[in-house]
């Protein structure tokens, strides 16, 4: 039965697919939204069932083998614990809801059939990355989502801008891609399968710990997971991607597609504890990516920009968990992160139809009264993502990742978490400050059209931001069993200080931003606009510059050697060939001249020449 | 005959051959080749015949017999061709017909 | 006899569609489509009743064979013999000639039967090429595909980009391949005179010159010989010169036949000569092929991002893949071998998708220069989506056969030639950024001029979706393929790795 079900739940949104893909322009806009919104949803009622019918053992089913060469035996096939369902549920969950979403918000819009075709076929590979039971074919699934993030960052594809920030996002996250394939390589050498419950198997066997093929393998995985999931230094792709429709952002850039580098390292937990250096590695990249973006965040004026580096901010939370060892940490933020982040991208979406595409802060203000949905979702996302404590569902998953790093020793790990906390407190502030509170900036902000559909706007939004209070934090249902144990589990850290330590970085966070952006914002105006101030403005709303680094190391290079070798010139050499052979032809031609008497005096001129010749030879041989 | 050493005979074939040769490069009527072409036959018809005599061979005649004949077919096609070339020219310079590339 | 009927069939269908044209100009078109349908459904049939399990030790490794004497005094046969492999690929001949017809159907106007006459022309000598086992014969068929493909690049060509006239680019072509057909017919005479002074007996079987016992030195220069004359048909860098003009100038029909077949006759000369007739100085040769492969998977990408001729960026990426294959060649690998198989079909497929679509642009848009196009996505319905599809798979996205065919030469590359393997990696990026680099240019961006165009029609629709459909079917379960196959490639593997271990045995010794 759960099989069937799961089956089901990812084969609807390829049907969807399908159907939307070869329906040409017959089935209109209100036929295609239908479809696409109707497949995500049987999808999620198919993981409803399967979820009921779940019995609590792991399950697998092979449709068929994919190949089958020697040893070479990747299969089709899908394996259910309890990880992938409850990815499926936030998948198809909160996918549905953004999908429903996008009903209201992409109403209008030229190519609806195309944008819901790309939307399911992204569901349903990433569906496949989290059933998959070999590293193919979660690789298939991984690609997938890769490519119709491509295809939805450049929706509007009449934008140059927007193309390039696909064409971005792709190759930024293919080179990740390309490290994962190489891991791959070396797995299946190394243990002979690609069964990812088999490598967990085999690797301790075949490997010691800290070896350094294990090492090498796991930084090969942790290569991917980084491109995929924007984190230092593959993270430039994720700003840029906001170039897509606001739902996009929100399904593929903010709940899904982003996390599954973090799904990935889960999964894969026994290989990366057997190289602990590169685990800890994990976690010293999600605490720099955490601060790098935290700070990124506080200087940017698009409000989905500001969400873009606060969710590469989260991420890097999640990986401080998986970097010490607290995978279950890491999958419980990755859950509530995926309510309140879509929470808060749905809400921007509300805003940004609302204001007429405007989404540049300056622009905006003064909006709480006119859009109070979209005010209360900001309010509710905004609490979870500082991790309010006790009432938000993000501060129950952040508290737990603090508390492992703290169980852990690493203390650094825990000090940019607690920074970062502040950090995030400021941004959401100065978020929601700039788009709801002050003077409107422009005529859009203030005339808006507030979404009044109950049902397609009103309703993902309500659910969203009851899930992103403590009621989210509650529905999780913990996945410890299936990890090996997280350091809490063995320490006697008291968790209560650093609850108290958390919720006074959070408090010290809310009230430094209310002080700054409320009491001195005059002061800071002044700052921020001349000299040094200016230039760290500059600095952080580059984001720290990674952007210029890439241009002028990769991609001006790159750029150079196209340039360069563009009229391809070992095709010219082989033309060489061919002007020799014009060069004599030219010569021997001029000989041709057509007078008798030339041919003649050359003719005794050669006669001469062998006799000479001749004589000469055979009177040395004399 | 047999007063005559074989060298004078082969001397004066090969001046007559030379003085061919040097007619042949540096005339520039289509006559004058032709007539410096006899001569270079005829000076190797002579070597052929003072050759047969000095080894009293009688190849060295029957090979003079054949270059009389080949001078002979020669001379009739080399003047064909001449009348024509003066026909389309209206001149037996040689160099003039240079554009047939020959 | 039927192997024989498989080369006549498009004869005689040429010969026909010449003819035909005096009655109708539709007629042609009609009777070349028919002949290469009768070509694939021969060779599908064959496929579904033949059995291809490897053979025992005493049974013959052919599913057919067909031998009788043609000039028994140089012991010249006509020797045809079909396994798996060529089986494959004279299908695949017959569905990329149908295709080559059928996308025709309205580029070509002008000299119809003639224009039939050649695509069969060519289709005749690919089959003789995959069946041929009397090497006399494979270079006779080798050549016959030469001429008729350059009356294809002359007559029917269009001089797209400035400086290039379809002439030269047909010449280039010409003497290239005839050049290195050259070099092949001189070591092929020599292997056979070595073996007629050693053994007495004058033959150009290959059986029989498979156990030829050539002296090393020499046999070095004679593996060579075969090998440029395949590296240029493949092509690899540097001997590509011939393929972007040709690829540029040719008509659509052209372009699929080049890159959809011609180029495999390429390969599977290595799989079926150069390798098993010369496997110890193919091993010691086999770090060189394997840079050229590299060099030619990093050239091509770099050169494909340079182009503005949409065609000529299809060309290039052929290079590139066709790198992959060569690697995966000289890999020694059954993996590897086996995914050089796929990603020939693979190829065959997704570049025939790409030519036919700029083809059908190229119709609506009358130009091939992508500074003119942009903004497409809009402007015609349908045939976007399908360039999304087939530059997915020019880009090696799973589910895709180009997919399942780079990742099995590069898992079963790595073990053998991990740096190797690391490097061709990185082109897995380039595959990227050239592929991409196609639809940004000609379907995003702003708009360049105003007015819907044309969709496919039922033709140009029904094309897409088979090639669509079999990438697909390929890409998910390339099984009954590899079953295939196997019994051919094993063995070649399995030559590679003994000449290795004798290798390192003589090593020992000394």
């Amino acid at each position: 039965m759960m099989t069937a079900a799961t089956i089901l739940s990812f084969l609807l949104p390829l049907a969807g697919t399908v159907m939307l893909a070869f329906s040409g322009e017959r089935l209109g806009p209100r036929g295609s939204t239908f479809i696409g919104v109707g497949s995500v949803g049987l999808a999620a009622l198919a993981t409803a069932w399967a979820l009921l019918a779940y019995s609590g053992a792991s399950q697998g089913v092979t449709l068929w083998t994919w190949v089958a060469v020697g040893d070479f035996q990747p299969t089709m096939g899908l394996t259910v614990d309890r990880l992938s369902l409850l990815m499926m549920a936030v998948i198809t969950g909160v996918g549905f809801l953004i999908h429903l979403f996008a009903a209201w918000y992409m109403a209008g819009e030229a190519g609806i059939t195309r944008f819901y075709a790309w939307m399911n076929l992204f569901v349903f590979s990433m569906l496949t990355l989290v059933l998959a039971d070999n590293l193919l074919l979660l690789f298939l699934g991984w690609e997938g989502v890769g490519l119709c993030s491509y295809g939805l960052i450049g929706y509007y594809y009449q934008h140059e801008a927007n193309n390039w920030a696909a064409f971005k996002a792709f190759i930024v996250t293919r080179i990740g891609d390309v490290f994962l394939a190489l891991g791959m390589f070396l797995i299946f050498v190394e243990l002979g399968t690609l069964d990812i419950g088999q490598v967990l198997e085999q690797a301790p066997r075949v490997w010691a710990e800290g070896s350094t093929t294990a090492n090498i393998a796991a930084l090969l995985i942790l290569g991917g997971a980084l491109g995929k999931s924007a984190q230092v230094p593959l993270h430039t792709w994720l700003p840029d991607a906001m170039a897509g429709p606001t739902p996009v952002s929100a399904l593929i850039h903010a709940a899904t597609m982003v996390t599954a580098g973090v799904y990935l390292i889960a999964r894969l937990n026994g290989l990366f504890l057997l190289a602990p250096d590169v685990l800890l590695l994990v976690g010293v990249i999600g605490a720099v990516s955490l601060l790098l973006a935290a700070f990124a965040a506080l200087a940017q004026t698009d409000i989905k920009r500001v969400l873009a580096y606060s969710t590469m901010s989260q991420i890097g939370y999640m990986f401080v968990a998986l970097g010490v060892g607290a995978f279950d940490a890491a999958i419980f933020h990755l859950t509530t992160h995926a309510f309140f982040k879509a929470l808060l991208f749905l809400s921007a979406g509300s805003v940004i139809i609302s204001c007429h595409h405007e989404q540049e802060m300056d622009k905006l203000g003064g909006l709480w009264r006119k859009l109070p949905v979209a005010y209360a979702g900001f309010i509710v996302g905004g609490a979870a993502l500082v991790a309010l404590p006790l009432i938000s569902a993000g501060f129950f998953s952040k508290d737990e990742i603090l508390w492992q790093a703290m169980a852990a020793d690493q203390t650094g790990l825990l000090i940019a978490g607690l920074l970062g906390a502040v950090l995030t407190g400021l941004y959401t502030v100065r978020l929601i400050l700039g788009t709801f509170h002050g003077e409107p900036g422009s005529d859009h902000a203030r005339h808006p059209e507030p979404g009044r559909n109950p049902f397609t706007h009103h309703l993902p939004l309500i659910v969203l931001a009851v899930l992103s209070t403590f009621l989210g934090a509650w529905l999780y249902p913990g996945l410890g069993e299936l990890f090996p144990a997280a350091p809490g589990e063995t320490s006697d850290t008291s968790h209560t200080l650093l609850q108290v330590l958390a919720t006074g970085a959070v408090i010290a966070g809310l009230a430094l931003a209310g002080w700054l952006f409320v009491m001195r914002r005059q002061w800071l105006h002044s700052i921020a606009g001349k000299g040094a101030g200016a230039r760290c403005w500059a600095l952080l709303n580059r984001a720290w510059g990674f952007d210029a680094l890439f241009k002028w190391g990769l991609v001006r290079p790159w750029q150079w050697l196209v340039r360069g070798l563009r009229f391809d010139f070992i095709n010219r050499g082989m033309n060489l060939l061919a002007l020799i052979a014009r060069a004599g032809n030219a010569g021997l031609v001029r000989t041709q001249n057509g007078r008798v008497r030339t041919y003649a005096c050359v003719m005794v001129l050669g006669v001469t020449v062998i006799l000479i010749s001749l004589v000469l030879t055979s009177g040395g041989g004399r | 005959m047999n007063g005559i050493p074989m060298e004078h005979g082969l001397m004066l074939a090969a001046i007559l051959f030379a003085l061919g040769l040097a007619g042949l490069m540096l005339r520039r009527s289509m006559l004058f080749i032709l007539m410096s072409l006899e001569i270079m036959l005829n000076a190797a018809g002579l070597a052929f015949i003072v050759g047969s005599t000095a080894w009293n061979q009688p190849d060295g005649q029957a090979m003079f017999l054949l270059v009389i004949t080949l001078a002979a077919a020669e001379a009739s096609v080399g003047l064909a061709l001449m009348i024509q070339l003066y026909q389309r020219f209206h001149s037996l310079k040689l160099d003039n017909v240079s554009r047939m590339r020959g | 006899m039927i192997l024989l009927w498989l080369i006549l069939i498009p004869f005689f269908g040429s010969l026909l569609c010449w003819q035909a044209e005096r009655w109708n100009q539709q007629a042609p078109r009609w009777i070349a489509l028919g002949t290469m349908l009768l070509v694939l459904v021969t060779s599908l049939v064959l496929w579904v009743g033949g059995d291809f399990s490897p053979p025992g030790v005493s049974e013959s490794p052919w599913l057919l064979e067909w031998r009788v004497p043609w000039i028994p005094r140089f012991g010249i046969e006509i020797h045809l013999a079909m396994d798996g492999l060529s089986l494959i690929l004279v299908a695949l001949a017959g569905l990329l000639g149908a295709l080559a017809v059928l996308c025709s159907w309205n580029e070509i106007v002008q000299r119809v039967g003639f224009f039939h006459l050649n695509l069969l022309f060519i289709m005749s000598g690919v089959v003789g090429v995959f069946l041929a086992l009397d090497l006399f014969l494979f270079f006779l068929f080798w050549e016959a595909m030469l001429v008729p493909m350059y009356f294809l690049i002359a007559l029917w060509g269009h001089s797209g980009s400035p400086g290039q006239t379809r002439i030269r680019a047909a010449t280039r072509f010409f003497i290239y391949t005839q050049a290195s057909g050259l070099l092949m017919l001189v070591a092929i005479l020599a292997l056979v005179f070595v073996n007629y002074s050693n053994t007495g007996v004058m033959t150009f079987s290959y059986n029989a010159l498979l156990d030829a016992d050539v002296p090393d030195g020499l046999a070095f220069w004679l593996m060579l010989g075969f090998f440029i004359a395949f590296a240029v048909k493949l092509p690899v860098v540097p001997l590509h010169g011939w393929l972007p003009d040709a690829h540029a100038q040719a008509p659509t029909a052209g372009s699929v036949d080049l890159a959809g077949i011609l180029l495999k006759t390429a390969a599977y000369g290595i799989l079926r000569f150069a390798i098993p007739l010369f496997p110890e100085q193919s091993q010691a040769f086999a770090p060189v092929a394997m840079t050229l492969g590299l060099v030619g998977i990093f050239y091509g990408a770099i050169l494909a991002c340079g182009q503005q001729d949409i065609k000529r960026l299809i060309a290039y990426t052929s290079i590139s893949h066709m790198g992959f294959v060569l690697i995966a060649l000289y890999s020694g690998s059954e993996l590897a071998m086996q995914g050089a198989i796929v990603i020939m079909v693979a190829h065959a497929f997704s570049s025939a998708g790409l030519f036919i679509l700029s083809g059908q642009l190229y119709e609506r848009v009358k130009t091939r220069d992508m500074r003119q196009m942009g903004g497409l996505w809009g402007r015609i319905p349908t045939l976007p989506g399908f360039t999304m599809f087939f530059v997915a798979a020019s880009l090696g996205m799973p589910a895709t056969a180009n997919f399942i065919g780079e990742f099995m030469v590069l898992f079963g590359t790595f073990p053998s030639a991990p740096v190797v393997v690391v490097i061709a990696s990185g082109g897995l990026v380039l595959a990227a950024i050239y592929s991409l680099l196609l639809m940004q240019r000609v379907h995003f961006g702003r708009e360049t001029s105003q007015g819907q165009l044309a969709g496919p029609d039922a033709r140009e629709y029904a094309m897409m979706l088979l090639l669509l459909g079999l990438t697909l079917a390929v890409g998910l379960n390339p099984q009954p393929l590899l079953d295939t196959t196997s019994s051919m490639v094993q063995p070649v593997a399995a030559l590679f790795s003994d000449s290795a271990g004798l290798a390192v045995q003589a090593e020992e010794v000394d």
